[in-house]
């Protein structure tokens, strides 16, 4: 069966009892068996007490089982105080149940012959009888075993206990040692257990290349499936924080169709809108090509819109950071100062890649981040070993994913890779959702940087090499001009644009020029119209007085002429002729 | 000679599990040999009475506290090495 498929097929039939350890419970599909006997092996400083504290704390704070721990090697004071610097305070939890008994051998305890366990078992009896105790822990039982004088002794009292145990319903985790690093040798007789219990759990506490890694691996689960192959853990700020990438089954996470700006405007465009929300965005290039400008425009703009984000920085401190990018005009001092933006310097973080990961986790939730950035990932392979490195990768993206938190990550490509081919040490490039990559171009003695986007998944993208120019008003993206067959940027970009520039004022003046000669037609001709208009009114009115005298004057001759015949006498023409 | 003391045990059991029984039965054999009439032996069963052996921190069974005299020590084990014990309890195995 495939590994994914059996995770997802776990058998859930035999009751358990949840653990409450990130991915703890995952793996086993549900916890400890209930009811049942787990044995916890480990070597020195592995992580076994405080695996088992856990398992009682979220017992009583979390499923109402109230607990009890039984201290063979250290003093119940001493593990409280150990305990609160996981946050957990044993003494409010008393009263919810999780009690302590100090079971340490008597360092004056004399020994004569053959005994065996039925004093502690009296001793636990009372308890589990007065505080109904559901869950127990025999921490460093080992330690009680080699008292005993003999191997059958000590099989005998094993028995004894393991009998007990289930008698009483208790769901039980013994812890025990293991020599040295070695995972599965517990100190003989005590392996017998091993086979004897229903559940067995490994711890592992090794050095890798100089780092410390640490593994769990379940390594029987009597009557339930579990995820066989061993988990990287690490002990965080609130206990074991086993690492697993999330299961088939639970693999839907909401997808958001929005978009979160990249913090440059043109890159946004090249995007078709800018990076998903959500989504995990790669940023590959050589030193120097300003990645870590790039992310901190974007982080500028997420804190633009009220987002909560976080900057982790491998590379410098937090407030070298925001210095060096105020000279590109990205300020992002404000946003420290009002508390949306966590700047994170990681230069001091040590520890294994899976270590970095759980606290750049834990520090992200505590910030309630939407926008993480980190730059650059590639650190996770350095500070580790490359086998782990890419497992972290996986799950840094899917935990992202999970809470959906934008991710930019930037990374600096192997050197000796090629530049246009750009693989990543982490292989992450793979499994980003957009991958932004910036190079240099080397032409006519000048270094340009170059942006291009590899991939965007699910969006259409810009296919074109842009040129990135910082400049103190910030980051921008400029067009490159091609010019028979040559890509031209820099200063080559910057001669071809004045040489337009100049080419579109001169015809611009020469069209000023144009106008104003046309406007001078223009009022010219008007006056023309205007004069001439005026002597057509001259004329008419010239015109009109002509018509009245010559109108004067025929009356003139009429009236004379008839003057004339009256003054003749010849108005009475009848009555002459009569 | 000066006045010897009194011996007091107290002998915690798992009622009549073997070794239980065997330490009470090594501890009257010793104390009839070597201590005759100048001991004290009290009997608790940590079953019967498990508040008590809670208080004693007595986790395993037998469990013989030497009470008397002082200082007070603790003995685990079925009490099966004789010379051991009176050892222990600073007795010449050859006086009786």
């Amino acid at each position: 069966m495939s590994p994914p498929r059996s995770r997802v097929s776990i058998i859930k039939a035999v009751p358990k009892a949840l653990t409450g350890i990130i991915g703890f419970d995952q793996i086993t599909g549900g916890g400890l068996p209930r009811g049942r006997t787990t044995v916890l092996a480990g070597g020195p400083g592995c992580g076994k007490t405080i695996f088992a504290l856990q398992f009682l704390v979220n017992g009583v704070q979390d499923y109402g089982e109230s607990g009890l721990f039984v201290a063979f090697e250290e003093a119940p004071k001493r593990i409280a105080a150990n305990a609160a610097a996981f946050g957990w305070n044993l003494h409010k939890l008393r009263h919810g149940k999780l009690l302590f008994m100090d079971a340490q051998p008597k360092i004056d305890l004399v020994q004569c012959g053959d005994f065996d366990l039925c004093g502690l078992l009296a001793m636990l009896e009372v308890h589990v009888k007065t505080h109904g105790t559901r869950r127990i822990v025999f921490d460093a039982f080992d330690i009680m075993v080699t008292l005993l004088p003999n191997a059958i002794t000590k099989q005998r009292e094993i028995y004894r206990l393991h009998e007990w145990l289930l008698a009483h319903d208790l769901t039980a985790l013994i812890t025990a040692k293991t020599s040295g690093d070695e995972p599965s040798s517990i100190v003989q007789p005590f392996g017998f257990m091993q086979f004897m219990v229903d559940c067995s759990v490994i711890l592992n506490h090794g050095v890798v290349l100089g780092v410390s890694q640490r593994h769990l691996r379940v390594q029987k689960y009597r009557g339930s499936g579990f995820d066989e192959n061993e988990a990287p853990f690490v002990i965080g700020k609130d206990g074991l924080d086993v690492a697993i990438t999330r299961s088939m089954g639970h693999s839907d996470v909401k997808i958001s169709n929005g978009r979160v700006t990249s913090g440059v405007k043109r890159l946004d465009a090249m995007l078709g809108g800018g990076y998903y929300r959500g989504a995990s965005v790669l940023i590959t290039g050589f030193p120097g090509t300003a990645k870590t400008t790039l992310s901190g425009a974007f982080a500028e703009a997420a804190c633009g819109r009220g987002e909560r984000t976080v900057f982790v920085s491998f590379d410098s401190d937090g407030s070298e950071v925001i210095r060096n990018l105020t000279s590109v005009g990205i300020r992002l001092q404000r946003y420290v100062k009002n508390g949306l933006l966590r700047m994170i310097s990681a230069r001091t973080l040590t520890g294994s890649a899976e270590a970095l990961l759980v606290r750049v986790k834990a520090l992200s939730q505590e910030h309630r981040a939407r926008c993480v950035v980190i730059d650059p990932v590639s650190r996770f392979a350095k500070s580790g070993n490359e086998l782990t490195a890419h497992g972290v990768a996986e799950r840094l993206i899917d935990w992202s994913k999970a809470d959906g938190i934008t991710l930019v990550c930037t990374s600096l490509l192997d050197e000796m890779s090629d530049q246009t081919q750009g693989s990543t040490p982490l292989q992450i490039s793979t499994m980003a959702d957009t991958w932004v990559h910036l190079s240099y171009l080397v032409q006519a003695g000048e270094r340009n940087r170059g942006i291009s986007i590899m991939k965007s998944r699910g969006m259409a993208h810009s296919n074109q090499v842009r040129e990135l120019v910082l400049s103190d008003a910030g980051v921008t993206l400029a067009d490159i001009y091609t010019a028979e067959g040559a890509v031209l940027m820099g200063t080559l970009r910057w001669e071809k644009e004045s040489a337009e520039r100049v080419e579109n004022e001169v015809a611009e003046i020469a069209g000023k020029l144009k106008r104003v000669r046309l406007n001078a037609e223009e009022a010219e001709l008007q006056v023309r119209a205007k004069s001439l208009r005026t002597e057509l009114i001259a004329k008419q009115v010239e015109r009109t007085l002509l018509a009245r005298t010559a109108g004067t004057r025929k009356d003139e001759l009429s009236r004379t002429r008839v003057r004339r015949k009256e003054l003749r006498g010849d108005h009475f023409p009848s009555l002459r002729r009569r | 000679m000066h006045k010897r003391p009194i011996f007091k045990f107290r002998l915690y059991v798992a009622d009549d599990t073997q070794n239980s029984a065997q330490a009470l039965v090594n501890l009257r054999a010793i104390c009839r040999t070597h201590l005759a009439g100048r001991h004290e032996i009290e009997v608790v069963s940590v079953f019967r009475d498990p508040q008590r052996a809670l208080t004693e921190d007595i986790r395993m069974t037998p469990t013989l506290l030497i009470l008397a005299p002082a200082p007070v020590r603790r003995i685990v084990g079925n009490l099966g090495q004789t010379a051991r014990v009176l050892e222990l309890l600073d007795l010449d195995p050859q006086v009786t």
